[in-house]
C-alpha cells in the first residue's frame, strides 16, 4: 500500500508529459532551435511552483507524510561532472528527444522501439559505474 | 472533456510538474528520473561488477513503481485521451526538418526517418538510438541527475551544481541539433 502514491504519481506524470508533448522528438528538436515557447514555458512553470514548494517546505515546520522531518538535500558539488556530464546528455537528450522519464512513457505510449534508446541509456549507466573512479568530479 | 483530448498548454502541463516534484517531497522522496537507471542496472546484477551499483534496493523501489507508473500513464494518455496523434510544433522547425527530407514533421510524436520500423534494417539507424542512449545514462549519472532531478528539483532548491548541469545540457543540445544535425541528416 505505501507503495501505491508513487504508482499514482507515475501515472499523472506520465499523463502530464505525454499530453503535453514533452514526450515527442519534435518538441526537444524544436526547443533547441528556439522555435517555440512551449517547453521553456513548461520547465519554468515547473521550477516557478518547484521554488515556491520547496521553500514552503523548508522554511514551515511540516512533517511529511509519516511524520518525518523533511530535509531536503544538497546535490553534490561536483561541478566538473556537472558540466561534462551535462553536456553528454544534452547531446543524447537531442539525439533521441528523451530524457530519462519520457524514454518510459514513451514505451507505455506505443512505441517499443524505444527500447533501444532504453537499452542504451542503461549500458552508459552501466559504464558510468565502472569508469566513474577515473573520471574527474 | 474536449479540454482533456486536446494537447495540454505550457501553463498547465508545468504547475502541474511543480506539483508532482511538491508531492514528492511531501512523501519524503526527492523527484529525479535518472537514478532508476542505476538501480535496473543493479538488480540486473551489475553490483557483482562494481560497488557503484551495490545500495539498499529496498530504498529506491519507490523510483521504479514511480516509473511503472509513468508507462502506464503513457498507456492511458495515448489510448483514452488522445485522439489526435499529431503535435503542434512551429511551422519555422517544420519546413527545417523536411530540408531535412523528414516526411510530413509532426505527424506523430516520432519522426519515423529515426524511429519507424524501417530502421531495424538500417544498423547505422540502431547504432544512432543506442549512442544516443548511452550520452542520456551516461551524461546523466555522471551529472548527478537530469531534466528532472537537475533541472526541475535542483533548480527550485537552488543548487548551483544543477544550474552548471542545466547550462552542460543546453551545450549538448545546441551542439547536436545547430552543428551535428545537419551533418548528419543532410
Amino acid at each position: 500500500m505505501k507503495y501505491l502514491k508513487f504508482l499514482i504519481a507515475g501515472i499523472i506524470f506520465g499523463i502530464i508529459l505525454a499530453k503535453a508533448e514533452v514526450i515527442s522528438w519534435y518538441r526537444i528538436y524544436e526547443m533547441f532551435r528556439f522555435e517555440s515557447f512551449h517547453m521553456y514555458g513548461i520547465i519554468g512553470c515547473a521550477v516557478a511552483i518547484g521554488l515556491i514548494a520547496t521553500q514552503l517546505f523548508k522554511r514551515s515546520k511540516i512533517k511529511d507524510i509519516n511524520g518525518n522531518e523533511i530535509v531536503i538535500t544538497d546535490k553534490p558539488k561536483i561541478y566538473k561532472a556537472n558540466l561534462i556530464g551535462g553536456v553528454i546528455f544534452g547531446l543524447g537528450w537531442a539525439m533521441t528527444g528523451a530524457c530519462p522519464g519520457p524514454l518510459f512513457i514513451l514505451l507505455g505510449y506505443g512505441f517499443p522501439i524505444i527500447l533501444i534508446v532504453i537499452l542504451g541509456a542503461l549500458l552508459g549507466s552501466f559504464v558510468y559505474g565502472i569508469l566513474k573512479p577515473k573520471l574527474p568530479h | 472533456m474536449e479540454l482533456l483530448s486536446n494537447p495540454w498548454p505550457w501553463y498547465i502541463a508545468g504547475p502541474l510538474i511543480g506539483l508532482i516534484l511538491a508531492s514528492l517531497i511531501f512523501f519524503g522522496r526527492t523527484f529525479g528520473f535518472s537514478r532508476n537507471l542505476d538501480t535496473i542496472c543493479s538488480i540486473v546484477g551489475a553490483g557483482k561488477i562494481t560497488d557503484h551499483f551495490k545500495f539498499d534496493l529496498k530504498s529506491r523501489m519507490w523510483g521504479l513503481v514511480f516509473a511503472v507508473g509513468a508507462i502506464i500513464g503513457g498507456y492511458i494518455a495515448s489510448n483514452y485521451m488522445t485522439p489526435d496523434k499529431t503535435v503542434a510544433i512551429s511551422e519555422a522547425t517544420k519546413s527545417n526538418l523536411e530540408s531535412y527530407n523528414f516526411e510530413t514533421p509532426g505527424s506523430s510524436f516520432l519522426p519515423s526517418k529515426i524511429f519507424g520500423e524501417g530502421i531495424l534494417q538500417s544498423p547505422k539507424a540502431i547504432f544512432f538510438l543506442l549512442v544516443g542512449g548511452f550520452f542520456v545514462g551516461f551524461g546523466t549519472r555522471y551529472a548527478g541527475g537530469c531534466t528532472s532531478g537537475h533541472a526541475i528539483t535542483g533548480l527550485s532548491n537552488l543548487q548551483l551544481p544543477s544550474l552548471v548541469a542545466v547550462i552542460g545540457f543546453f551545450i549538448g543540445g545546441l551542439v547536436f541539433v545547430h552543428l551535428l544535425f545537419p551533418i548528419i541528416f543532410k
